[in-house]
C-alpha cells in the first residue's frame, strides 16, 4: 500500500513539474503582452520565418494550431468555446461556414493588398466578391505517376486511367467527391451535379475501373508513391508535390479535358477575439514578398499575381503546379451540396468501394 | 447497510454516465434524418439496402475468420506457455506488443508488407521473386489476427492455469489416454477462458476500421469504415448510429451465445 503511495505521489509530482515548466516557456515567449493572435491551419502549410517575422513586425504573439480535415475543425468551431482569429478551410467549407454563420464579413478597406490577387482567383461562387474569404493557395486534382512504370503519354487524361495495362496499378483517393468528379468529368458532366441518374452512370463507370484498382486510401497513398507501391495515382497537387520531392520518377498531369480545383482561404470567425490583429496578418500574407516567400516554402501555387512575379521561372513555369489557361477554363471548384446529395454521393462512393474485390 | 449503499454510487454513477447514457443517446439519435426529423426511415434503409446488409454479411465474416486464425494459434501458445518454467515471463513477451500504439504497429506491416519491403527483399533474395502482399485479404487477416492474439492468450493462459492438476493426474490414473484428457478434461475446463476470449477478439473484430484501409486499402470494407463516413463526411449521424445500434444487437447475440448457461441449468 505503501509503495502504491508514493508511485502515485511520483506520477503527481512529475505532472506538476512539467506544467510550471510549461507555464515559465509560455511567460518567457510573451515576454508579458496580453496581445496574441491565434491561427488555426493546416498542419505545416505556413513558412515559420513569416510567423517570426509577423511577431516582430507587429508586436503580436502568434498562437498556432493545426487541424488535419475540414470536417474536424469545423466541428470544433460550431461548437463554441474557441477563439481563432484567421482559420484557413477550403471552399466548399467556407460556403458551409458562411452559411451557419460562423465567419465574420470582411472589410476590405483593411485589406489593401488584396489588389495583388490575380482577379481570376477573386469574386468565385463559393464567396461571390470575397466578402467573407481571401485566397491562400490553389491546386489542383490530378494524375500522379511513375515514370519507371508508365510512359508520360498513358496517363494525359482521366478516361486513359481505364486502360487494362494498369491493370491493379492504380490508387484512388478515399474521397467520395473527387473519385465521382473524375468519372463525371469522362462523361462531360459537373462535378458538382445532383442528378441521381448522373450519379449513377458515373458509379457504373467507376465499377468497370475496379480491375485497376489497387487501393484505395487517404494520406498514405504519399508513402506508397515514394516506395513505388503503384504506377498510377489519383491525387491533390500539394501531395503529389510532396512526394515529387522525395522520388523523382514521379510527375503529376492535370487533364486538360477539366478536374477540381480547390481554394485555401483566410476567413476571420466571428468569435474571433482580436480582429485588428487578424486583419493585420491577412494583410501581412498578402504582400507579394511574403506570399512568393511562403509558396517557395510550402510549394502550392499562390493566387497571388505579384507574388508570382517574384517566383523562380522553374516554379511558375510548371504546367503540373501552374496549368495553362486553356486547362485553367476547364477546372471546376466543388460547391457545397445538400446533405441529402452529399448522402447520395458517399452511399454509391460505398457501393463502389465493395464492388472493388 | 447504509455504508453498504454509499460504496455502489461510484460505481452507478460510472455505469449510467458511460455505459447507459451513450447507448441511449445512440439508440435516440437512429431515429433521426438527416433533417432532425423523427423518423424509422434509417432501419427500412439498413434493411433493405443490398449495400449494408453484404457489408454486415462482410464483417461477420471476417470477424469470424480473425477469431478462428486467433484461436487456433492462441490455445496451443497459452498451453504451452503454462507448462514453461517462468511461465509470467513467457506470457510478458505475449502481452508486450500491446503496449505499442495499435497505429505504429500497423504502419510497422506496411514497411513488412509493402513492394519494397523486408519480405518482398527477402523473397527477392532467395529468388522467388517479388510479390503483392498489401491490400490482399491474407495480409489483412495475418495482421488483425496478430494485433488481437494477446486478447485471445490472456484468459485461455489464465483459465488453464486454473486448472486443479490433481484433476489431470486422477484422469491419468483411470487410465486416459493424454487425447481423452485433453478432451474430457483440459478442453471442458479451459471453456470459460475460450469463451471470454472469444468475446474479447470478435466483438471489436466486427468494426474494424483503420486497418481495413492501411493494410486492406479499402478494399475490405465492413461496417466501421460505413460509421465512419457516416460520422465524419456525410454527416447523417441517423444513419451512422443505426449501424452502430446493428453492431450492439450482434455483439449481445455474441454475449448470449458465448455466454455461462450453467445458472440456467444446463449441462456445459
Amino acid at each position: 500500500m505503501k509503495k502504491l503511495f508514493s508511485a502515485f505521489f511520483a506520477v503527481v509530482l512529475i505532472c506538476i513539474l512539467l506544467a510550471l515548466g510549461d507555464l515559465a516557456l509560455n511567460h518567457q515567449s510573451t515576454g508579458g503582452s496580453g496581445k496574441t493572435l491565434t491561427i488555426y491551419n493546416w498542419g505545416d502549410y505556413i513558412d515559420p520565418a513569416l510567423i517570426s517575422k509577423f511577431e516582430q513586425q507587429t508586436g503580436y504573439r502568434v498562437d498556432y494550431e493545426t487541424f488535419d480535415s475540414n470536417e474536424s475543425m469545423l466541428t470544433k468551431i460550431r461548437q463554441g468555446g474557441t477563439n481563432y482569429d484567421v482559420v484557413i478551410p477550403s471552399e466548399y467549407t467556407v460556403q458551409r461556414m458562411k452559411k451557419e454563420h460562423l465567419i465574420a464579413p470582411l472589410d476590405h478597406r483593411q485589406l489593401p493588398n488584396l489588389r495583388y490577387i490575380d482577379p481570376q482567383f477573386l469574386n468565385q461562387a463559393f464567396d461571390r466578391g470575397n466578402r467573407y474569404s481571401v485566397p491562400y493557395f490553389w491546386g489542383t486534382l490530378g494524375i500522379i505517376y511513375n515514370d519507371q512504370k508508365v510512359t508520360g503519354k498513358d496517363v494525359q487524361h482521366w478516361e486513359q486511367l481505364w486502360n487494362p495495362r494498369l491493370k491493379n496499378n492504380l490508387m484512388l483517393i478515399d474521397s467520395a467527391r473527387d473519385v465521382f468528379a473524375v468519372a463525371l468529368i469522362t462523361q462531360h458532366d459537373s462535378v458538382n451535379t445532383t442528378d441521381y441518374q448522373q450519379l449513377k452512370l458515373a458509379q457504373h463507370h467507376l465499377k468497370q475501373l475496379t480491375p485497376n484498382v489497387k487501393a484505395i486510401i487517404a494520406d498514405e497513398m504519399k508513402m506508397y508513391m515514394e516506395q513505388d507501391e503503384a504506377a498510377v495515382g489519383v491525387t491533390y497537387s500539394g501531395d503529389a508535390r510532396e512526394m515529387m520531392n522525395i522520388n523523382h520518377h514521379l510527375h503529376y498531369v492535370v487533364p486538360s479535358e477539366g478536374s477540381n480545383i480547390w481554394f485555401d482561404n483566410m476567413v476571420i470567425p466571428k468569435a474571433a477575439r482580436n480582429k485588428t490583429a487578424a486583419y493585420q496578418f491577412i494583410n501581412f500574407m498578402l504582400e507579394p514578398g511574403n506570399a512568393a516567400q511562403n509558396a517557395k516554402y510550402v510549394g502550392y501555387a499562390t493566387p497571388n499575381a505579384a507574388a508570382k512575379k517574384q517566383l523562380p521561372k522553374k516554379i511558375t513555369a510548371d504546367k503540373a503546379f501552374y496549368p495553362p489557361a486553356n486547362t485553367m477554363k476547364h477546372l471546376q471548384t466543388y460547391r457545397d451540396l445538400p446533405l441529402r446529395v452529399l448522402g447520395e454521393y458517399n452511399d454509391l462512393f460505398l457501393e463502389f468501394k465493395m464492388f472493388a474485390k | 447497510m447504509r455504508q453498504k449503499a454509499m460504496f455502489i454510487v461510484p460505481y452507478a454513477l460510472w455505469i449510467v454516465l458511460f455505459v447507459v447514457a451513450p447507448l441511449v443517446l445512440i439508440l435516440y439519435q437512429s431515429f433521426f434524418d438527416i433533417n432532425g426529423h423523427a423518423t424509422l426511415g434509417n432501419y427500412a434503409n439498413y434493411l433493405t439496402s443490398s449495400v449494408y446488409l453484404k457489408m454486415t454479411l462482410n464483417s461477420v465474416w471476417y470477424a469470424l475468420l480473425i477469431t478462428l486464425v486467433t484461436l487456433v494459434i492462441s490455445y496451443p501458445t497459452a498451453y504451452v506457455l503454462n507448462h514453461l518454467p517462468n511461465k509470467q515471463f513467457w506470457l510478458l513477451l505475449v502481452i508486450l506488443p500491446t503496449w505499442i500504439n495499435l497505429l505504429l504497429k500497423t504502419y510497422a506491416f506496411i514497411g513488412l508488407f509493402s513492394r519494397t519491403g523486408t519480405i518482398n527483399q527477402f523473397l527477392q533474395f532467395t529468388g522467388l521473386g517479388s510479390h503483392q502482399l498489401l491490400f490482399t485479404d491474407a495480409s489483412f487477416m495475418f495482421v488483425a489476427a496478430y494485433i488481437e492474439i494477446p486478447f485471445m492468450v490472456l484468459p485461455i493462459f489464465n483459465s488453464l492455469a486454473e486448472i486443479n492438476p490433481s484433476l489431470i493426474n486422477a484422469s491419468y490414473d483411470l487410465g486416459a489416454t493424454q487425447w481423452q484428457t485433453f478432451r474430457k478434461v483440459i478442453w471442458p475446463l479451459s471453456m470459460p477462458g475460450v469463451k471470454a476470449g472469444i468475446q474479447a477478439v470478435f466483438i471489436p473484430s466486427l468494426s474494424l476500421f483503420m486497418i481495413t484501409r492501411l493494410i486492406g486499402g479499402n478494399r475490405v470494407i465492413t461496417l466501421g469504415t460505413a460509421i465512419e463516413e457516416h460520422f465524419l463526411t456525410t454527416q447523417n449521424w441517423g444513419m451512422g448510429s443505426t449501424i452502430g445500434v446493428v453492431l450492439i444487437i450482434a455483439m449481445f447475440i455474441i454475449m448470449f451465445m458465448t455466454g455461462d448457461k450453467k445458472q440456467k441449468g444446463g449441462r456445459s
